[in-house]
């Protein structure tokens, strides 16, 4: 089978799928974890005061996960979830390669740096 | 509310915001900002946090079987991920400098249009000249129809690009997928087929969302635990309405979640405004 735009697609399908799915057994194990150790009232969502801020930083939620605190397993796995899009455009711009399409390599690869930068340094 | 309780209920709404999204196809992202400041009283920071993760999830979840059907476009798809992702990067902004009311009457509107357009006809048959612009771009394709396969090619690109920043920007601002905007620049300024646009517009809801999701990660917009509910329970709604969905006519249903939707952004818009004054 050569390279076409289907058989990219195809690909890029099942790549998603096995990010959600893994994103969400990740998100479901913190949660588990989570309502295990906290039974408390709900926290106050009401009123806005941002997430502390080792929540906020690859290394913080790292070191989190590694001491098994369940927010952070949480994190990781919304972080590894928002990557599945990620992923896909790096799929593309592989697939597009294969097709030897130049024109749409440099498409796919200006998306992927426009979610690089705005995933690292957009504020 | 004891915590226990509130993820509970908080994920069974969610489900069946999820559920209610996929069979009207309208996504379950746009119901749960909503849901979460009017009902539950979160604040629309961690409100819109917590839809933009379920709105990748659904977009991503729902990949495998929109591939299946064959109509989406690849290269459509990308090249007008350039402008939802640009437009996302300034919507995601405006969220840290717009006052909260400001959001909150936007977002109303936006519900009221989403409503309007679930429910208008699909456009008539293109008649026009191709874009030239599109065929150097290679926006075109084939879809497969009952008396053999139909040739497209995507017309007024510039229009059709110019409504997908703004969608872009509407997406980063509410922390929505946009699908409705991004249907109307596909299917009525680039005159796709209908099936073409719905389904690459699920595609690229997922991209967009993830420009914003660095920005709202970064500003503390994600809660864990509230998140976590919200998202576990669009993504369960969503992947079990696609199962029930099929083919079947959802003309009613698309009618009460249509209005649903109307008095949600009308709520919305009352609340946010008469907030202001305070």
């Amino acid at each position: 089978m050569t390279w076409n735009d289907k058989r990219i697609e195809t690909w890029v399908g099942v790549m998603l799928r096995t990010g959600v799915m893994l994103a969400a057994a990740v998100v479901l194990a913190g949660g588990a974890l989570y309502l295990a150790q906290n039974h408390g009232p709900r926290p106050d969502y009401e009123h806005f005061h941002g997430e502390p801020a080792h929540l906020m930083s690859l290394r913080g939620i790292g070191h989190g996960v590694a001491t098994g605190d369940p927010r952070s397993i949480i994190m990781l796995g919304l972080l590894l979830l928002i990557a599945t899009p990620v992923g896909r455009v790096v799929m593309c711009v592989v697939g597009f390669l294969f097709e030897r399409d130049r024109l749409y390599v440099a498409v796919s690869s200006l998306v992927l740096v426009i979610l690089l930068y705005s995933l690292f340094f957009h504020k | 509310m004891n915590e226990l309780w509130f993820v509970v209920i908080l994920f069974l709404s969610s489900t069946g915001a999820g559920l209610l999204g996929a069979l009207s196809g309208l996504g379950g992202g746009v119901v749960i900002v909503p849901l979460l400041t009017i009902a539950f009283h979160v604040d629309i920071h961690y409100a819109i946090g917590a839809s933009l993760v379920s709105v990748i999830a659904t977009s991503s979840g729902a990949a495998a079987a929109y591939v299946r059907e064959g109509f989406s476009n690849i290269r459509v798809g990308m090249f007008l991920e350039i402008a939802t992702t640009l437009g996302a990067l300034v919507g995601a902004w405006l969220t840290t400098k717009v006052p909260t009311q400001a959001i909150g009457v936007v977002f109303g509107l936006v519900l009221l249009y989403s409503a309007y357009a679930s429910l208008k006809q699909k456009h008539a048959e293109m008649t026009e000249k191709p874009d030239p612009l599109a065929l150097r771009l290679l926006l075109k394709g084939d879809v497969p129809a009952d008396d053999g396969l139909h040739h497209y090619v995507a017309q007024r690109v510039p229009l059709g690009f110019g409504l997908m920043w703004m969608a872009g920007a509407l997406s980063g601002l509410l922390g929505i997928g946009s699908g409705a905007v991004k249907v109307i620049a596909m299917d009525q300024a680039m005159r796709l087929p209908f099936k073409v646009s719905t389904t690459t517009s699920n595609f690229m809801i997922g991209v967009t969302a993830a420009a914003s999701a660095g920005l709202y990660w970064r500003s503390g917009y994600m809660a864990p635990s509230l998140v976590m509910p919200v998202m576990l329970g669009v993504l369960a709604g969503s992947l079990i309405g696609s199962r029930l969905l099929v083919k079947a006519e959802v003309r009613t249903l698309k009618i009460v979640f249509a209005l649903v939707i109307v008095a949600l952004g009308i709520e919305m818009i009352v609340h946010s405004a008469t907030g202001m004054g305070a």
